[in-house]
Parts: C-alpha cells; sequence; structure tokens
C-alpha cells in the first residue's frame, strides 16, 4: 500500500462522515421523515393487519326446505356446527331469493319436495346458489358447502344408512398453513408494501429536493464525488427503514402470530438486501427528475400499486398472461414477497432463497450502479 | 359573479399549465392510468389457468391412469413431476414447483370397486392459502365430472345426494369483471389526492402562495382554482380506464353514463377535497407526499377492492366511512355490472357527498384563516 492512498481514502471517508452527519441532522430537525421510516410502517401494518382478510367464515346462508324433512334438517344441524357456516331456515324460495337480493345471505341450500323418500332411493337432487358478485368469495363459500354436505353424505353411507358414495373423495391437506389463516400470508405480503413504500418514500425527495432549493449547486462547487453523495444520502435512511422493518417484523410475531418458521438472520439479511434495493429506487428517480411532484409521483407509480397487485402477494403469478408475468420479472417486490412467505411460512427452503436473494442483491448493484451514473451526468 | 368566475377559469387555465407544460409531468399523469389498467386488468384476478402439481402414485392402476389423464385434460392443471417415493413431494412442494400434490393409495382401484370409496390425497402449498383453496376447489370439480362418468360407465347410477351450483350475478364466476371497474376510482384517486396536496405545498415552498394573497382572488375562489383542474384530470384518467375496461377487455357496460359520471364527480369532489385538506396540514413538499400517501395506502387497501369490507373488524368498518374509495369502487361496480340507477345509489352517493361537503368546507375555512 503506498502512502499516497491512505491520505485520500481517510479524506474521502471523512467527507462521507460529514456528508452522512448532514443529512443524519435533517432527518432529526424535520420530523416528517422519521414519520415515514417509524411511525408509517407502524400504523400501515396494524390497519393493513386487521383490515385484510379472505377469510370466508360465518357466511349466512339460508336454508329452504319445500316439504318438512328430517333429513333436512340433520343436514341443517351439520351446517350449524360447521364454523363457515351461520345458517338459518327460511320458509320459501321466494323469501331466500328476496334476503339474497338484499345481501342478507350469501347463498341459498335448496331441498326440492320429497327430499327424504329420494335421499333413501338414492337419488336426491339438492340445489345450492351462492351470489357470485365477489367470484372469489363465491368459490369458497361453494366449495365449503359441497365439502359439508359430501361429510354428512359419506357419514350416512358409512353408517349403513343407504346411499353412496365418491367413488373417489378428495381429502385434503394445506401444507404450512394448517388453519387455513388468510393472515398468515397477507401478514409477510404487507411486510413488503409497507418497506417498497417506505423505501422508495424516504430517498424520492432527498435528490429532488436539493435541485428544487438550490443547495445541489452548492453541493456541486464542494470536493465532493457522486459515490460519496449516493452514500451519504443512503446511509441515514437506511437505518431509519431498518427501523421501519423490525417494528413490522414484530408486530407479525407477536400481534399477528404468524410462525417464523426460517431463520431470523436470513429475513434480516434479505430484508436488508431489499431496503437498499427499494432505497435506490427513491435516489434513482430523485436524481432524474428533479421536481419534487413529479419525483413523488412517479415513486407512487413505480413502488406502491406494482407491489400490491404484481407482486405475488394476493394474485397468483403463474396464471398471469405471458407478457404481464415478464413485466413481473422487472418488479424486486415478486423477489421479496416469495422470500418473505417462504421464511414464515415454510422454512429455509434454500431452492427458494438462493435464486431470489441473488436478483435483489444484482438488482441493489445495479440500482447503485444507476444512480451514480445519472448524478454524474447531473453533475457535468 | 362573473370575475370571480373569470378569476377562478384564469387560475384554472394557471394550474393546467403548470402541471401540463413540461412533457414528463403531461405524460407522468395521462399515460400512468391507461398503462395500469391494462396490466393490472391481467393480473388482478383470482382465477387460475394454470395449476402446477406432482403426483405419487402407488397404485399404478387402470382406474388411478383414467382419473390422472381427466385431470390432465381439464387444461387448468399441469403435471410437473411423477415421482416414486413419497419423500420427494416435500421437494416439489417446498421450492414452489407444485402448487398441488396427489397421492394415491396402492389399493386406489380396489377400494373404488368395492364401492368402500377410494381416498385422492391432496397436499397444496399454503403459502398462499387462498390460491390453494381455489385450485382445490377445482380439483374438486375435476373429481366429481369423474366421479359422474365412472358411475355411468360402471353402471352405478347416480349419487345418492346430488348438488348443483349456480352463482348469481356473475354465472362464470369471474373476478375481472369484478376487479376492472373497481379501477376506475382507484387509479383515479392516487394520482388526484396528490396532485391536489402538492400544487398547493409547492406554492407555499415557492412562496407563490404569498404572492396569490395580494391579488384580488377571495379565498374560495383560490380553492376552486386549485380544485377543478385536479376534478378535470381526474375525470380524464377515469374515461381511460373505463375505456380500457370496456375498449379492450370487453367487460359490458349495463349502466348508464351518466350515472357514472354523476358518481365519479362526487368522488372527485371528495378526493380533491381530502387532498386540499392535505395541503391545508402541511408546510412543506415533503410532508404533503407523506400525509397523502398516509391516507392513500389505506384508502386503496381498506376499500373492498381486493379483500371485502365485510371481513375487517367493526372498528375498522366505521373507519372506512371515511374513504371516498370504498363508496366510489361500489358505485363503479354497480353502475357498470347490475346497470344500478341514481335512486338504488344513494346509499353511497350521500356518504360521498358528506365527505366531499365536509373536506371541502374545511379547507376552504382554513385557506381564509391563512389569508387574514
Amino acid at each position: 500500500m503506498s502512502p499516497s492512498v491512505r491520505p485520500y481514502w481517510r479524506i474521502k471517508l471523512q467527507r462521507v462522515r460529514a456528508l452522512i452527519i448532514k443529512e443524519s441532522r435533517q432527518i432529526v430537525r424535520d420530523p416528517s421523515s422519521i414519520a415515514i421510516g417509524v411511525i408509517l410502517p407502524l400504523i400501515l401494518i396494524l390497519l393493513f393487519g386487521y383490515g385484510l382478510s379472505l377469510d370466508v367464515r360465518n357466511v349466512p346462508i339460508a336454508v329452504v326446505m319445500d316439504q318438512p324433512s328430517t333429513q333436512g334438517q340433520e343436514l341443517l344441524a351439520a351446517l350449524q356446527l360447521s364454523p363457515y357456516f351461520n345458517p338459518r331456515q327460511v320458509a320459501t324460495m321466494p323469501a331466500a331469493e328476496n334476503l339474497m337480493a338484499h345481501g342478507e345471505v350469501d347463498g341459498i341450500v335448496h331441498l326440492a319436495q320429497e327430499f327424504d323418500r329420494r335421499m333413501s332411493a338414492g337419488d336426491a337432487q339438492l340445489q345450492l346458489i351462492v351470489q357470485g358478485g365477489d367470484a372469489n368469495r363465491a368459490r369458497i363459500i361453494e366449495a365449503y358447502v359441497q365439502g359439508a354436505v359430501g361429510v354428512w353424505a359419506a357419514h350416512r353411507a358409512a353408517q349403513g344408512r343407504g346411499g353412496s358414495v365418491g367413488p373417489v373423495l378428495v381429502q385434503s391437506r394445506l401444507w404450512f398453513n394448517d388453519a387455513n389463516e388468510s393472515h398468515y400470508f397477507l401478514v409477510p405480503g404487507l411486510i413488503v408494501l409497507v418497506m417498497t413504500l417506505i423505501g422508495g418514500l424516504l430517498t424520492a425527495m432527498v435528490v429532488a429536493r436539493e435541485w428544487e432549493r438550490g443547495t445541489y449547486e452548492a453541493l456541486l462547487v464542494t470536493p465532493v464525488r457522486s459515490e460519496e453523495i449516493l452514500l451519504g444520502k443512503t446511509l441515514p435512511y437506511f437505518v431509519l427503514a431498518l427501523i421501519g422493518f423490525s417494528l413490522c417484523a414484530l408486530s407479525a410475531q407477536f400481534l399477528f402470530h404468524v410462525p417464523l418458521r426460517g431463520s431470523f438472520w436470513i429475513l434480516l439479511f434479505d430484508s436488508m438486501l431489499y431496503v437498499l434495493v427499494a432505497l435506490g429506487i427513491g435516489l434513482l428517480i430523485s436524481s432524474w427528475v428533479k421536481s419534487q411532484l413529479v419525483a413523488s409521483q412517479l415513486t407512487m407509480l413505480v413502488t406502491f400499486m406494482p407491489a400490491y397487485i404484481l407482486s405475488g402477494f394476493l394474485f397468483d403469478l403463474r396464471s398471469m398472461p405471458l407478457a404481464v408475468r415478464f413485466v413481473t420479472y422487472l418488479l424486486p417486490a415478486r423477489y421479496y414477497v416469495a422470500l418473505l412467505q417462504s421464511v414464515f411460512l415454510a422454512g429455509d427452503v434454500w431452492s427458494v432463497i438462493v435464486p431470489n436473494t441473488l436478483v435483489l442483491a444484482l438488482m441493489a448493484g445495479l440500482l447503485a450502479l444507476a444512480s451514480r451514473a445519472v448524478m454524474r451526468k447531473r453533475l457535468e | 359573479m362573473l370575475a370571480s368566475i373569470y378569476r377562478i377559469l384564469a387560475l384554472t387555465r394557471k394550474e393546467l399549465l403548470a402541471v401540463l407544460k413540461d412533457r414528463r409531468g403531461r405524460m407522468s399523469l395521462l399515460i400512468p392510468p391507461v398503462v395500469q389498467a391494462l396490466i393490472f386488468g391481467y393480473a388482478a384476478t383470482y382465477d387460475l389457468n394454470h395449476v402446477p402439481y406432482a403426483v405419487f402414485d402407488q397404485s399404478h392402476s387402470g382406474a388411478s391412469q383414467q382419473l390422472l389423464a381427466h385431470i390432465d385434460g381439464s387444461g387448468v392443471f399441469q403435471r410437473v413431476a411423477t415421482l416414486s417415493q413419497a419423500q420427494d413431494i416435500a421437494r416439489e412442494v417446498d421450492s414452489r414447483k407444485a402448487l398441488l400434490a396427489l397421492v394415491i393409495d396402492s389399493d386406489f382401484e380396489r377400494r373404488m370397486f368395492s364401492g368402500q370409496g377410494a381416498q385422492l390425497q391432496v397436499i397444496a402449498d399454503g403459502r398462499n392459502s387462498n390460491t390453494a383453496g381455489t385450485a382445490m376447489g377445482y380439483l374438486g370439480a375435476v373429481v366429481k365430472r369423474f366421479n359422474t362418468q365412472w358411475r355411468r360407465d360402471h353402471g352405478l347410477g347416480p349419487p345418492s345426494l346430488t348438488i348443483t351450483a349456480r352463482a348469481w350475478y356473475n354465472p362464470n364466476l369471474e373476478t375481472r369483471w369484478y376487479m376492472i371497474p373497481g379501477m376506475i376510482g382507484t387509479l383515479t384517486l392516487l394520482q388526484t389526492l396528490m396532485l391536489t396536496a402538492m400544487s398547493v405545498a409547492r406554492e407555499r415552498e415557492q412562496g407563490t402562495f404569498d404572492q396569490l394573497l395580494v391579488t384580488p382572488f377571495r379565498p374560495y375562489e383560490l380553492m376552486a382554482g386549485k380544485a377543478l383542474p385536479s376534478m378535470l384530470v381526474g375525470i380524464i384518467q377515469a374515461t381511460g380506464v373505463l375505456l380500457v375496461a370496456q375498449l379492450w377487455f370487453r367487460i359490458p357496460f349495463a349502466g348508464s353514463y351518466l350515472t357514472l359520471y354523476i358518481g365519479l364527480l362526487v368522488f372527485l369532489m371528495a378526493a380533491v377535497g381530502m387532498g386540499l385538506l392535505v395541503s391545508a396540514a402541511s408546510a412543506t413538499m415533503q410532508q404533503a407526499m407523506l400525509y397523502s400517501m398516509l391516507l392513500i395506502m389505506p384508502f386503496a387497501l381498506l376499500s373492498g377492492l381486493t379483500t371485502p369490507v365485510s371481513n375487517m373488524p367493526g372498528w375498522l368498518q366505521y373507519l372506512t366511512a371515511i374513504n371516498p374509495l370504498r363508496y366510489a369502487i361500489d358505485i363503479t361496480r354497480r353502475v357498470y355490472l347490475e346497470g344500478a340507477g341514481l335512486a338504488l345509489l344513494g346509499g353511497d352517493l350521500l356518504p360521498l357527498a358528506i365527505v366531499a361537503a365536509a373536506t371541502l368546507s374545511i379547507s376552504s375555512w382554513v385557506f381564509a384563516h391563512r389569508m387574514q
């Protein structure tokens, strides 16, 4: 190591340190950054953790029997025992249809005339009508009713009370989520959503603000280099975003009781990578557009909605058309969702962790290079 | 009166120029809603058309082959692996290669012929339990069809109890029909609220707000001048999304355009009112952006677009009463899909109008207060 190199690095470190101190002071003095980094994630994870649910429980259902029926009463009792339904007997079909039109029941189970006799004869019919507006919910209700009725019929057959089933019976198990709680997968997805937004927002305004206030020119006449600006702008916000992440992870564990089956260190490492990517996106946008108004609009467009819809947090990526799937590959949130859902619910699955972590690392590197290039161009 | 309108129009023109004069600003307002509607329209669906599955068939029988042929032939299920030992199931599911794993016992065929009923074990990847549930529902339907055919082929007659299911209002149970109309309001809200909040904050940060104060503008004129351009942008964005829904996705429009636009107008007044409220509360653009995000994210997620409002805990449902998007999504869906008229929409229009009136009058009061 030649003696001329060391002083250069020392000066460089000194400059970066000075920038970090300046940026940190700015953060402390303007409470809005702390609000974004610490308070916002907490509020959002609480609000969404409680508010978002795809569970179908206690579905109000009307049961109509055209004729008093002992078998029908037995079926009604079976439905009543299930946690999924809240059945009530309604006298006539028109009355039930009226309840459905007013949104008071979500489904009608209709047993036609002579249900008992035909049940013994072995050709009984049961009509099920579901409210189909929300197709996802309708499909779940349909499957649950079929399941409950199927179990009841199989039980009768097993007791030798007539009727035959099958011949093939589906017996299903849900791995990683035995209780079928939708918040087990929604909460890790929400962490992605919150971190994407926080990271992007924290840095999006930083450079654009300096341009608008004219302080960027002042920075230009100092000997500071572009990578030093980059480092000085990133580090303080990185720490802030990590605090936000810790709060989210803690609420997932202790408030929403989402199990963490993988290793904590992998979760932390991947989250640090992802925070870097999110900060990088904000930094790139703000050094590119210079105006706070456009920077804020762009950040919201490229972070929030894509992470909401295209990340695999709610909607299955495999069922999207090829062109849309191609777009999702460009989206860092996609890889982080896959990582979090696996690390939280399935454990350390290396075949998921390794490729997704590599892509995130690559994206972080590319974003750093791109922001440096854009910033350098602005300096000239 | 006339002079007042003239002043408002002048301010509107100035605002529109400020937003639209540079190409980047123009593009960032007009292109994104249409592009988002196109991409999200394809992506935002709970329907599945590609379910990869692995199978571990211990029976190697004619009956199991017949069942698997049925599943493969459904068009939705793609077999990604045929396993020869039980340990491999974990590998296929853990790595996300297979969403479902089917296990067929060695006595499968014997039990089918003996009339005891044969078990088909299904293991689903619950890392997204909603997707897993949908896939299992599809599988259940395929098995049901297989059972019917088997019974007919083997002269068993119908099962003792047949369930016929029917869905009202959306017979094919397509989520796209439900999602895309909901996006008209969602995609519009994002940018109009923030645009309004930022435009006032920018004037304040650059000091031009003080200049406006020495002009003959009255407070409400200033406010109207800030609100109108954002509403105009919002109407154009909403029209863009509506056109995508009709011309690209070909979702039939059941209602009247007049009703829809009346609903959208009230919704935009509420959205812009929220934006003005944000701008009244913030001194810098960064704060304006933060506060708008603080509103937009909960509005968008707790609106009923992707998860039903009725699934929220009671206290949160009360909180969403101030969410303009919740009403807008209900209005657009009902006008678009069910053809609901104004009379049926009172339950949405009235609260929306109250939110609009409240936010606009509070922010107008703040504007007037600031000026003295």
